[in-house]
């Protein structure tokens, strides 16, 4: 991809799992669709040191509405990685 | 290639054609009689590539019946040991597993016809016999993009299980085969991996089950209509590209206890694999719409729990017997199936539903 601005050609970088392309003349960033908020997002953690309570989606899920041989990671942050969710995207569509 | 089909696919008969359709193609008329746990896998590809040629065959004759002006999108959609599905335009064909039951597939066929806005309609209400095969035609019908799971339509399955739940079974229906299915996986398991470590902890959390999810004795519920295999592969939108979203694959329907059509993706939230927002919000579209599998409202595991487990463990019998036959490790998913079978034996299964 070229920089839209000096024309020279643009690298992508991932940091913490957002895409960005950086132009490697003028140093220009170009951000896709959703990243900027991806952006936000991350940055927002950053800045909240300890996040005094879980946000609102997980509140919804009560612990004890999961079985107790469920996985321990239940509470919102589970391993749904993209790695991951390529294996088990498969198993989503077989007996 | 179009996106796998779960075990089904909708497949689609002309009338014309349908009853006298047989022309050229050998009939066999009994079923040969070895038990469904011995048919093994030299057996069944032995007969694939005659079945499929004459699966396409037939199937585009069928479509060609059809419409006069046919674009002939032709695509073999799934060939499996236990399925063969080939498309030709809108009209697909389903060759069911060796060991179907003839009078129980035209059973759940004509159900599956008496379900109109819940299942997809089949084109023929009877099966056809096809190189010692039973095969059936459907409409074709849109799957799930099986690129993007997160675009699956949890609502719409929910909301066609509530409905599916909540319609009285038509008196001659088999009963559901989800348990049936899990204990062949486990008996293959126990057969291909006897020494794999992942082994004793699945079924050691199989053999903790009651015995009707092990298959071994009657459901405690002989009156729900259950679609008994419920997976994104069984949703389609019919009539393609955007209809609404309908049931396929009607292999394992029957009656028994709702809650194992739930249970799949139970399992996957259990099991840490599906993220909880995906699950809930299955769960509630599931009792928005009344369906009966789990209590209005309150905690839903008792009534999940029994069929959670047995899903897991049956997904992780496949995963483990599977990666056996392919000489590899698991991976990380297949680890967290047997993972979670290794934790259910510190606690007992719920108790039989009241």
């Amino acid at each position: 991809m070229q920089c839209p601005k000096c024309h020279a050609p643009m690298h992508t970088y991932n940091r913490n799992g957002v895409q960005i392309e950086q132009c490697s003349g003028c140093r220009g960033i170009f951000l896709d669709y959703g990243e900027l908020e991806s952006l936000t997002r991350l940055e927002a953690q950053w800045s909240q040191p300890a996040p005094p309570a879980p946000p609102a989606a997980p509140q919804a899920y009560p612990a004890a509405q999961a079985p107790a041989w469920g996985a321990p990671q239940h509470g919102g942050h589970g391993h749904y990685g993209h790695h991951r969710q390529k294996s088990f995207g498969r198993m989503l569509f077989s007996s | 290639m179009p996106a796998q089909l779960g075990s089904c696919a909708g497949i689609a008969f002309p009338r014309a054609a349908s009853g006298g359709q047989h022309g050229g193609i050998p009939h066999r008329t009994g079923r040969h009689g070895g038990s469904p746990h011995l048919r093994t896998l030299t057996h069944v590809t032995t007969d694939v590539p005659a079945l499929l040629t004459a699966l396409t065959a037939r199937v585009r004759q069928a479509a060609h019946a059809r419409t006069a002006a046919c674009p002939c999108g032709a695509a073999t959609l799934a060939d499996r040991p236990d399925a063969t599905v080939v498309r030709h335009g809108g009209t697909v064909a389903k060759a069911h597993p060796a060991d179907a039951d003839h009078a129980e597939l035209s059973l759940r066929v004509t159900a599956a016809a008496r379900l109109p806005g819940v299942f997809l309609p089949p084109l023929a209400p009877a099966p056809a016999d096809l190189h010692g095969r039973l095969v059936t035609y459907w409409p074709y019908g849109t799957p799930v993009d099986p690129e993007d799971p997160d675009a699956a339509p949890w609502e719409s399955a929910a909301t066609l299980l509530a409905r599916l739940h909540r319609t009285p079974a038509p008196a001659a229906v088999p009963p559901m085969r989800g348990p049936a299915k899990a204990a062949l996986a486990v008996a293959r398991l126990r057969d291909t991996a006897p020494g794999h470590p992942a082994t004793g902890p699945v079924l050691a959390a199989w053999a903790a089950l009651p015995a009707w999810a092990r298959g071994a004795a009657a459901m405690p519920d002989p009156t729900t209509l259950c679609h008994g295999d419920l997976h994104l592969g069984q949703l389609v939108r019919h009539p393609a590209p955007a209809g609404p979203w309908l049931l396929i694959d009607v292999d394992d329907l029957g009656t028994g206890v709702p809650a194992w059509d739930l249970a799949r993706p139970a399992a996957w939230y259990a099991c840490g694999l599906l993220p909880p927002e995906q699950w809930h919000r299955f769960l509630t579209a599931y009792r928005a719409r009344g369906g009966p599998a789990v209590p209005a409202d309150g905690d839903p595991w008792p009534a999940l729990d029994v069929p959670a487990r047995a899903l897991t463990a049956q997904t992780a019998a496949r995963a483990v017997t599977k990666a056996v036959l392919a000489d590899r490790p698991l991976d990380e998913v297949e680890h967290a199936l047997v993972d979670a079978c290794a934790r259910m034996a510190a606690v007992r299964p719920a108790a039989p539903r009241g």
